[in-house]
């Protein structure tokens, strides 16, 4: 070996230092993002399309390529939209019913979850082994049948009808049962020794610890109801009953869609939702990032 | 306060499994008592029962005479501190301690009264504001203690509750939870698998083992006359040294060991010897040849291990049953000697061995002999 290379090898441990110093940033931000905000471009092309289109006139509406930048804004398409429509009717019905289905949900599946993930009783696992199978099963297989029930229940065109058969949900059940196992039993068994029964147990001490699931099951299930179109299709008949996205569809007539009106009700239509969503965000990505909390 | 019973209780899970065989055992008024054994031996389990959170297969829990069998873990007026606290994370330290009250509905003003007069036993009134997240390891453990006290319960239960702890901190709470216990006398059962815990803490101790009760008594009656040849390699640390002998007219041989036993009947039998009992001998004296091989300064002592001549004897205590020990000619014993004694890695140091000091075990049942 010559002296030189030697050498080489008493500088080594320098150039490793050198090497596990964190690389010079190129950007002042992470390269990612370059993938990322075209990407968060194209999602959000649809949501500022339908805003715009909310307050452009049916002309614009209807030119190709579409207008993205209006020639004036026309806020008055939403006070047109609220007037050619029972849309406060609309938005009542379907606060009612997303927030019966939503209250029921919680309750209902906090119980059927608990029970799954902590009571031993018999046929335990057959019952969920089923509660699972009706998950692989799409809604248009049972969509006949629940109609052919809630007809019999007498409930058909009625707001009962939209919320009775999505009261309690199996996603809910085994989205909450799979998060209360994650929760330490002995602090169960020490609020037992404590004194409090079994549903002191669950409303004291499991319920206040799953709050990350709970808002986002919460979430989940007011987007999926209030944005149900489906069912209160079948389920209800007379415009009185309709639900927001059942009544923007009165504006498509057979002949001519009047789009800007059309978006102004999704528009708002869509507020509450975004409301909820930033409202629980803190404990929706939580909810779906961690699996439990440790005591 | 209150007399514990257990009497001829069995736990078997799954029908298979049997976590507790047919344990009796009877916990004085105010007494201090210690459940010990290696894990799985069935301590847990048996703590589980008095709690009421496992059902009891066959046998009866009794708590001041009544039979507590069926009775829900809410209704039992004990009360459990588990060896990870099980503290509730989203309430104050307040809201913990007076959790178990509320339950009972016992008045605010009461409450308040007790959760203070607790939290000034146990120091913990500056952090009543706080969650247990932001408590050390130590106020953790001090709540959970708090949490049991409050109550003024029948009795309380402690499942491994230092385990937790780092060592120097584990000694301190060893000797806080004794003060308190001598303080409030309150029956106390105590499961661990330390056995510096079970010497130091407990009025008596209850060694068990395959959910079998092996001994009851004394810490220092177990210590010195163990019963069997597990319970004389389970307590003490380190561990009794166990060689496999023979007895022959009254003289028993386990490699270089000899000794004289009058009246001993012929067989094979164990030969124990605590390792604080084995001293370098003088000159003259018969001794057995030991080879030093780890040597362990402890600052007031010296623990060296090392081989003798000989065949060690599994207790049960650690992975081999009595009857079927190392078959090697080297026995690895343990010693505890004088610092002054500087012993290194390789020496020879001839060892005595007083006949008063040995025990002796029936090499086929494990019993003690004498």
């Amino acid at each position: 070996m010559t002296m030189e290379a030697q050498a080489d090898r008493i500088a080594w441990p320098e150039e490793a230092e050198v090497a596990e110093r964190p690389r010079r940033r190129w950007l002042p931000f992470s390269p990612w993002h370059l993938v990322l905000f075209p990407l968060a471009l194209i999602m959000l092309l649809p949501l500022v399309w339908m805003i715009v289109t909310s307050l452009e006139t049916q002309a614009e509406s209807l030119h190709f390529p579409p207008v993205l930048v209006p020639g004036s804004l026309h806020f008055g398409n939403y006070p047109s939209a609220l007037r050619s429509a029972p849309f406060g009717r609309w938005f009542l019905n379907t606060f009612i019913v997303t927030s019966t289905v939503v209250v029921s949900n919680l309750l209902l599946c906090s119980l059927a979850g608990y029970a799954f993930a902590r009571i031993r009783f018999f046929g335990r696992a057959a019952t969920f082994m089923l509660l699972l199978a009706t998950l692989m099963v799409p809604f248009q297989v049972v969509m006949i049948p629940t109609f052919l029930i809630v007809k019999k229940l007498g409930l058909f065109d009625s707001l009962p009808a939209l919320i009775a058969p999505n009261l309690v949900s199996a996603f809910g059940i085994f989205m909450l049962r799979q998060f209360f196992r994650t929760l330490p039993v002995e602090l169960e068994e020490a609020a037992r020794i404590d004194g409090a029964s079994r549903l002191g147990v669950l409303f004291k001490i499991v319920l206040p610890l799953s709050l990350p699931a709970l808002a986002t099951l919460a979430v989940i299930q007011f987007m999926w109801t209030w944005n149900d179109f489906l069912w209160p299709l079948i389920a209800v008949f007379s415009q009185r009953n309709f639900t927001l996205q059942l009544g923007l569809t009165v504006f498509q007539g057979s002949h001519d869609v009047f789009w800007p009106l059309v978006m102004a009700g999704n528009v708002m239509s869509m507020i509450p939702m975004l409301v909820l969503f930033f409202a629980a965000q803190r404990y929706f990505v939580r909810g779906i990032a961690t699996t439990g909390l440790k005591g | 306060m209150a007399q514990v019973v257990l009497d001829h209780v069995t736990k078997v899970f799954d029908d298979q499994v049997m976590a507790v065989d047919d344990l009796t055992l009877t916990v004085g008024d105010g007494e201090f008592i210690i459940l010990v054994g290696p894990s799985g031996c069935g301590k847990t389990t048996a703590l589980r029962m008095l709690a009421g959170l496992e059902k009891v297969t066959s046998g009866r829990i009794a708590i001041d005479g009544r039979v507590i069998n069926d009775v829900s873990p809410r209704d039992r007026d004990i009360a459990m501190v588990f060896q990870n606290y099980a503290l509730y994370p989203h309430m104050t330290v307040f809201r913990n301690l007076a959790f178990g009250l509320r339950q009972r509905k016992v008045p605010s003003r009461e409450i308040d009264r007790r959760v203070h007069e607790v939290s000034e036993i146990l120091g913990l009134e500056d952090l009543l504001k706080r969650r247990p997240a932001q408590l050390s390891g130590g106020q953790r453990q001090r709540v959970a203690m708090g949490r049991a006290l409050v109550r003024e319960p029948k009795a309380f239960l402690l499942d491994e509750p230092l385990s937790n702890l780092d060592a120097k901190l584990r000694v301190q709470m060893r000797a806080e939870l004794k003060r308190l216990h001598q303080r409030l006398g309150v029956t106390t059962i105590y499961v661990t698998h330390d056995q510096v815990e079970a010497m130091t803490l407990g009025d008596r101790i209850a060694v068990l083992s395959g959910g079998k009760l092996q001994q009851l008594g004394p810490p220092q009656d177990v210590y010195d006359h163990p019963v069997n040849v597990f319970v004389a390699g389970f307590i003490g640390s380190p561990p009794m040294n166990l060689l496999r002998a023979n007895a022959v007219n009254g003289r028993i041989t386990a490699g270089d060991l000899q000794l004289d036993i009058p009246g001993l009947a012929d067989g094979d039998v164990v030969v124990g010897v605590r390792p604080e009992m084995l001293r370098p001998a003088g000159d003259g004296l018969p001794a057995v040849p030991f080879t030093v091989d780890v040597v362990e300064p402890l600052g007031d002592e010296i623990v060296v291990h090392g081989t003798v001549a000989g065949r060690l004897a599994g207790s049960g205590a650690d992975d081999q049953i009595p009857t079927t020990g190392g078959g090697a000619e080297l026995a690895t014993v343990t010693a505890r000697f004088d610092p002054q004694l500087r012993p290194t890695v390789g020496d020879r140091i001839p060892l005595r061995i007083r006949p008063e000091a040995v025990h002796l075990f029936d090499a086929r049942t494990g019993e003690a002999i004498r």
